[in-house]
């Protein structure tokens, strides 16, 4: 690789928001034909430096050249997205741009259409997209409107959306975060193939496994500086986690093999019925008991939203029943499921785990208002909530600007806790984790599964729901497979093979 | 190159400083018109100013005008905090307090269930009650001895609401205005009502999965606001007119939209836009008598105001870079 061409050049790149410092002199070379992984923790600066790349953001300092079409390295006009993509850098977001009222057509071709004379494209358009999706592997619906996608096929549209604009460059954010392990591989092999064909990629990874399998050089941040650089085959994993933490790692604790006790869920003949799989649930049997993790396994918008829904009390079953610590469930609703002892930890954080303006304090306390600890004849108890999410925020590890602060001013990584400390402080006996540890970092998703297996320990019974094969392999002591709304047994993790619950995952074993 | 790039935080001296500023320069922007009607720009503002702090009378008449403003800007405050848009304050004075909580019912029950939008349904029964008003001044409700004009038999004396001050028509309504930007502030705040109402507004999926229910909070909220409305107009009423006509609200609801934006929504921050736009319609009133410029100045005024609180807001948001 080294003797390629550098077709991107980052030079001594800063840049401060207010008191935090994100980038401080960053550079790094990318070469022709290179995957280039960026690693760090959350809050590291990899987002930063790739927005300044493309222009999202202006650098305090620093500068970036790419090379034209004839090799020679040209300074890029910074703070110019259409610059960027002029010069050939195409960039797929962590958090999706897409318009969600148009279909994924209209999204990938959105901004590259001509004007005019449209029409008459239309057909040429479609045909080169059915291309692209069948040479990629990335497949999604091409009329159905976003809205209606799920987060792992948007996140498919995501991708075709930069690789249709013929990008040199390409830079994935967290590309794979929501696909099956055999759709990531998919991914970097199509990846892989269009490197050899020239195209560079820098892509930013919290997963490990990827990283060391795809690319071919790793440069790591850390607190927004330069950490340290290796080549992909001289690397390994403990070697990457210490150099993004600064330090060596703690020792995860296997799951303890407990005997499970009591069901504390158990559905019988349970379905919702809906026109779309995703949203559909099969009449289905199972039962999660008390002091076992189950982790359910499946590839994105196969019918987990149906089950969350319905676990959380957001959705009532079209048919069956759900027991609920061996009393039948009468009333479908969040609040009656949270009196009963359930604590639920919605998929998208951001959208159903905190009310962003509030403070930090009232998101802490927002499922149980009327406990006396909160409110007394209707008025809140300021200076209690106050106290109490100051020891929370301690004993959860909730970082921020304190208890007092919009919830919306923390990182990903510190909602998760602040939703984690609200849903396990009440020690409830069963506990949903809705993709737990999408988007976090290494020591946050850590901290996140520590807690997962304290509860189970302590007796709670956990109904665990991840697209992260490998987070459901370490953290389960039953699996379930789920695919177009169907759930069956795969079993226990230790007997389980890993390509045999893939193909359960892709509705092809039985 | 202009760039707007987002703040962090807004800094708290903006927040605060922020409405002020707003309405200064709003004042400054309304120069150029004045200037361009042909107005001694100095001598207006000054006048103006006479109009509403020159005696005790013209303070009086500035917070009879407040009154009705403070009532139907919380109207609007409150329900707006919910994200219930309710752009009927200009009807549900006419009711009164009650029936004006229960015109809300509907709009707010078809929205929580059906997902109607409610600026539609709120904007379109303001005409509704309106004319059903004017139908009923022209038919059963009409005042034998009213010489004809559309107007209800005059209230009781007794049942009036007492003057504060002797030859002032400045009425106990405003103690209840007061009374109720204190009690919204306080609900809001500090209770689990409040906190319902503010995370239903602020994120409805999150507090629906927290176990808030969110139609119950609406219809709430709804009652509330119509409440606050209806109580304009009982004041409007009892405390001024003495008798209900059709022509009772003179805009004072889509003005209370206005008090609630510029009041950022804020219960208490309402009193200090009612009393603000109540001065520019005073003010403006008896400076344009004065100049002989057009007295529709005043709403210009408030427009602008409400355009410099907006941009303001932005401003408070992002920064905006050169370079």
């Amino acid at each position: 690789m080294t003797q390629a061409p550098v077709v991107l050049r980052l030079s001594g790149l800063s840049k401060r928001f207010g008191a935090v410092q994100a980038n401080e002199a960053v550079s790094l070379d990318l070469r022709r034909g290179e995957i280039l992984a960026l690693l760090g923790e959350n809050g590291a600066g990899k987002t930063t430096l790739m927005n300044m790349l493309f222009g999202h953001y202006l650098p305090d300092a620093g500068s970036v050249e790419v090379a034209d079409r004839d090799g020679r390295l040209a300074a890029l006009p910074l703070g110019q997205p259409q610059a960027a993509l002029r010069a050939g850098v195409g960039m797929v977001h962590q958090h999706f741009t897409l318009a969600e009222n148009l279909t994924t057509f209209e999204n990938v071709i959105l901004g590259a259409e001509p004007l005019f004379g449209f029409r008459r494209g239309r057909a040429a358009a479609r045909a080169r997209l059915k291309a692209l999706m069948a040479r990629t592997g990335l497949h999604a619906p091409m009329d159905e409107r976003v809205a209606r996608l799920s987060v792992g096929e948007r996140q498919r549209v995501e991708i075709l959306k930069a690789l249709w604009r013929d990008a040199r460059i390409l830079v994935l954010d967290e590309p794979t975060a929501v696909l099956t392990p055999q759709e990531a591989d998919a991914l970097f092999a199509t990846v892989a193939g269009m490197a050899a064909d020239g195209l560079s990629v820098i892509f930013i990874s919290h997963k490990l496994r990827e990283v060391l399998a795809f690319s071919h050089r790793i440069v790591v941040l850390r607190a927004g500086r330069n950490a340290g650089e290796m080549a992909t085959r001289d690397a390994d994993a403990r070697a990457i986690a210490a150099m993004m933490v600064g330090g060596a790692l703690p020792a995860q604790p296997r799951p303890a093999q407990a005997a499970p006790g009591a069901p504390v869920l158990r559905l019988s003949g349970a379905r919702i019925d809906a026109p779309e799989a995703r949203r559909r649930l099969a009449p289905c049997d199972m039962a999660v008991r008390a002091g076992e993790i189950v982790g359910v396994a499946g590839v994105s918008g196969n019918g987990q939203a149906a089950l969350a829904a319905l676990v959380s009390g957001l959705a009532r079953p079209s048919g069956g029943t759900v027991e609920l610590f061996g009393q039948p469930v009468t009333r479908f609703d969040p609040a009656a499921f949270i009196a009963a002892g359930v604590g639920r930890i919605p998929e998208d954080r951001h959208h159903d785990g905190v009310a962003g303006a509030m403070t930090v304090a009232e998101n802490l306390v927002i499922e149980r208002l009327g406990d006396p600890a909160v409110s007394r004849a209707g008025f809140l108890r300021r200076r209690a909530i106050a106290d109490a999410a100051r020891e929370t925020c301690a004993a959860y590890d909730v970082r921020g600007p304190g208890p007092e602060a919009p919830a919306r001013l923390l990182s990903g990584g510190n909602i998760q806790k602040l939703i984690l400390a609200r849903v396990l402080d009440r020690k409830p006996g069963l506990i949903l984790a809705n993709q737990p540890t999408r988007g976090l970092d290494v020591g946050a998703a850590a901290a996140v599964a520590r807690r997962l297996i304290a509860a189970k320990a302590r007796g709670a019974g956990v109904l665990l729901i991840s697209e992260d094969l490998d987070e459901v392999l370490a953290l389960s002591d039953r699996v379930l497979a789920i695919h177009a709304g169907e759930i069956r047994e795969a079993g226990a993790p230790a007997t389980l093979d890993r390509d045999r619950l893939g193909l359960m995952m892709a509705g092809e074993a039985a | 190159m202009i760039r707007i790039e987002p703040r962090d935080a807004p800094p708290r001296a903006l927040r605060w400083g922020l409405p002020p500023l707003a309405a200064l320069a709003a004042l400054a922007l309304a120069a150029i018109p004045l200037w361009l009607a042909g107005a001694d720009v100095t001598r207006a503002y000054g006048l103006m100013a006479q109009g509403v702090f020159g005696s005790a009378f013209a303070v009086s008449e500035m917070l009879t005008r407040a009154t009705p403003l403070i009532l139907t800007g919380l109207a609007a405050a409150v329900a707006f905090r919910a994200r219930l848009w309710n752009i009927g304050a200009e009807g549900q004075p006419y009711p009164g307090a009650l029936a004006g909580s229960l015109a809300m019912a509907a709009p707010t029950v078809m929205k929580a269930r059906l997902g109607v939008d409610e600026v539609v349904t709120t904007l379109l029964l303001n005409f509704v009650i309106i004319l059903f008003v004017q139908m009923m001044l022209e038919g059963p409700f009409k005042d034998p001895m009213g010489m004809g004009w559309p107007q209800s038999e005059p209230m009781v004396e007794a049942a009036m609401l007492p003057r504060l001050f002797d030859r002032m028509r400045v009425h106990a309504g405003l103690l209840i205005g007061l009374a109720a930007a204190l009690a919204a502030h306080v609900a809001l705040s500090r209770t689990t009502w409040g906190f319902r109402v503010r995370a239903v507004g602020e994120n409805p999926a999150a507090a629906r999965h927290a176990g808030i229910s969110v139609g119950r909070t609406l219809l709430g909220v709804g009652a509330v606001s119509g409440a606050l409305a209806g109580l304009a107009g009982v004041g409007e009423v009892a405390g001024l007119k003495g008798y209900l006509t059709a022509d009772l609200s003179p805009g004072f609801g889509y003005a209370g939209i206005v008090v609630a934006m510029l009041a950022g929504l804020s219960p208490l921050g309402v009193v200090a836009a009612a009393l603000f736009v109540a001065s520019v319609f005073v003010g403006a009133d008896s400076m344009s008598r004065a100049l002989g410029v057009s007295s529709y100045l005043a709403d210009l005024i408030v427009a602008l105001s409400l355009i410099c609180v907006l941009a303001g807001g932005f401003l408070a948001r992002y920064r905006v870079r050169m370079g």
